[in-house]
């Protein structure tokens, strides 16, 4: 098989793959959406310039501190979930009594703040950030040439994808939070600190972002608009999977990713606009998204 | 004792401004001294262009506080329409040689179709769900008018001749255009005070009171949703077919999600759900942008600053906590 459907296997599968990288982003990036969504009633749009965050603090720490990716991977996610903990205590603890709208208007004010005070201190161009050692060269699968680092990103998006469910799903903390989810007054009259449970929510999503970006970092580079590139995308993404599970968040955002990638194969000019396309098509057919529940 | 008199004289002040304020008569005159203010504003030393720059993103606040502030619905995506319609009227102005003000009509127009299918599509998810829907919507919008052949990307359209208005008033003369910017202001605000005080105003407020109390009254909730979202992406349509205009152009800008922030932002803090807020709100912005265009992407970050504590402290925003003095003291 040297062609299909009148394109090279090489070319084909490149896109797939880079599309399953940019779905883990996607990924990645949604779960903690939902995870926020779930816990605080509030749509982060913070959540894109703290990836960005993430990724400058890995370059930062290489460039100023000669800390290298495998620490920084620990320790940026790290700094941007203590940064995180500190604007949900100061600021978006305040607004829950009031319509979540506040909240999405709140995080979009503190994106612009973030993002411009990066802009200002590093320009709009990008940096590069080398790839680890470890992971450099790549296989030679026969159809195409995979890069180590590629393969990683997917690998451990999926990993700590299935972590972050476990950790809801499967253990005793888990169980607080999707409580309190259902019922806040009542997980709190059984003396459980909810306030605490949701700076928590909110501390480890973002980190999950800053994961994100440290991840992001040696395959785009590193700069302020990094992240406002992919917000939109993602929210979309939320919209056509729902809020509801984990692991919805993850088919979808991988799935999405795919798609991405095999337009960029058989139609470039729309590949920039199919995420929304799809949203609107699934908005048609499925209002609530394809794991979503009707809310009453 | 004394002090408990004052206050209560001072309660009666407050309730007669409050009643005053609410009274059609009032309203009519305050529209006569507004006009007037508006019309002598380039003698008093402002200059025109900055003006019609603020009544172009009035009424486009305006048109959005429709939605905001009286349904209920938050869009995030309002840049689509505007900028939309001033690459439209733009276009049509300079290449296919419309007058302006049938190139204005063109760009209104579309966005009104643009308006009636979002809305129709956004409709279909409420509260955060529509916010995110509208944003991602626009932002296909975006990569449109990035593509588009029409559009020149990143060049955007350039040079677009002001024309004569019917084909015998001269636009190129300032003041003429000025008064033609107040005409579209004044017929836009019109629409927009007109729709909010109607029947079908008072519905959609009582829509984003109790909506489902409105459903089971017979209402088809529904079409008057997507029927306060054409309105506004309308007459946000007019507000940037008309900037294009004023400005000889239509660019990226003007359809970028940061547009559709600056709006949000411009309702916020003029006050949402106040008539007259948003002229506020926009005069505040559009005077800041003024004051710090040398000033790079600081700009961004005092813009998110101002939402942040807009947001954390103060809600009602100019006119409205200005209104809460007034009806505490009533």
């Amino acid at each position: 098989m040297t062609e299909l459907l009148g394109i090279p296997p090489q070319v084909l599968f490149g896109q797939v793959m880079l599309g399953l990288i940019n779905g883990s982003f996607y990924a990645l990036l949604s779960l903690g959406l939902a995870v926020i969504f779930g816990m605080l009633n509030v749509i982060n749009f913070a959540h894109g310039a703290l990836y960005m965050v993430g990724a400058f603090v890995a370059w930062m720490m290489l460039n100023y501190l000669g800390i290298g990716y495998w620490p920084a991977l620990i320790l940026a996610p790290l700094v941007v979930g203590a940064l995180g903990v500190v604007l949900e205590r100061t600021m978006l603890a305040r607004l829950y009594h009031l319509d979540h709208l506040y909240g999405l208007l709140l995080t979009f004010g503190l994106a612009l703040i973030i993002e411009g005070l990066f802009r200002n201190a590093y320009g709009v161009s990008g940096t590069p950030y080398p790839i680890p050692e470890a992971l450099a060269g790549g296989q030679n699968l026969g159809f195409m040439f995979l890069p180590n680092y590629r393969a990683w990103v997917v690998v451990a998006a999926i990993v700590v994808c299935f972590g972050t469910w476990f950790l809801i799903e499967r253990t005793r903390i888990g169980s607080y939070l999707r409580a309190a989810v259902e019922n806040q007054e009542l997980v709190r009259a059984f003396g459980i600190n909810v306030p605490l449970l949701m700076t928590l929510a909110y501390g480890g999503a973002v980190a999950l972002a800053g994961f994100a970006g440290v991840m992001a970092a040696p395959i785009y580079q590193v700069s302020p608009l990094m992240g406002q590139d992919i917000i939109i995308k993602v929210f979309a993404i939320v919209v056509i999977g729902g809020l509801g599970s984990i692991f919805g968040s993850m088919v979808t955002g991988l799935g999405v990713g795919v798609i991405e990638g095999l337009t960029k194969v058989f139609y470039p000019e729309a590949s920039s606009v199919v995420v929304f396309v799809l949203m609107a098509i699934v908005l048609l057919v499925r209002p609530h998204g394809l794991f979503g529940r009707p809310r009453t | 004792m004394t002090a408990a008199k004052e206050n209560t004289q001072t309660m009666s002040t407050g309730q007669k401004i409050s009643n005053a304020l609410s009274d059609r008569r009032v309203h009519l005159a305050g529209f006569g001294v507004g006009i007037l203010l508006i019309a002598i504003a380039p003698y008093l030393g402002l200059y025109p262009i900055y003006l019609m720059k603020l009544l172009c993103f009035a009424l486009f606040a305006f048109a959005f506080n429709l939605l905001l502030g009286f349904v209920g619905l938050l869009s995030f995506g309002h840049a689509a329409f505007f900028g939309m319609a001033s690459y439209i009227s733009a276009h049509t102005i300079k290449v296919w040689g419309f007058t302006p003000e049938l190139g204005v009509a063109a760009g209104t127009l579309v966005a009104c179709v643009l308006g009636l299918a979002f809305g129709s599509l956004a409709i279909r998810q409420r509260g955060i769900y529509f916010a995110m829907i509208t944003l991602a919507l626009a932002q296909m919008v975006y990569f449109f008018a990035l593509q588009a052949p029409f559009t020149h990307g990143e060049d955007g359209i350039q040079g677009v001749p002001r024309g004569e208005l019917f084909g015998f008033i001269d636009l190129s003369q300032t003041m003429n255009l000025y008064y033609f910017v107040m005409a579209v202001f004044i017929l836009g605000f019109f629409i927009i005070y007109r729709a909010i005080h109607s029947p079908f105003g008072q519905i959609l407020k009582a829509v984003r009171e109790n909506e489902s109390r409105v459903t089971s009254l017979g209402y088809n909730v529904t079409a008057l949703k997507v029927g306060a979202f054409t309105l506004s992406a309308t007459i946000t349509g007019l507000a940037g077919a008309t900037k294009a205009v004023v400005f000889q152009s239509a660019t990226l800008t003007d359809v970028h999600w940061s547009m559709s922030g600056e709006v949000v932002l411009m309702t916020l803090l003029g006050g949402m759900g106040t008539v007259l807020g948003p002229l506020f709100g926009a005069g505040i912005i559009v005077t800041l942008q003024d004051y710090l265009a040398g000033m790079g992407s600081w700009v961004t970050v005092i813009t998110g600053t101002i939402f942040v504590v807009c947001v954390l402290t103060f809600r009602r925003g100019v006119v409205g906590e200005l209104t809460r003095m007034l009806r505490i003291h009533s």
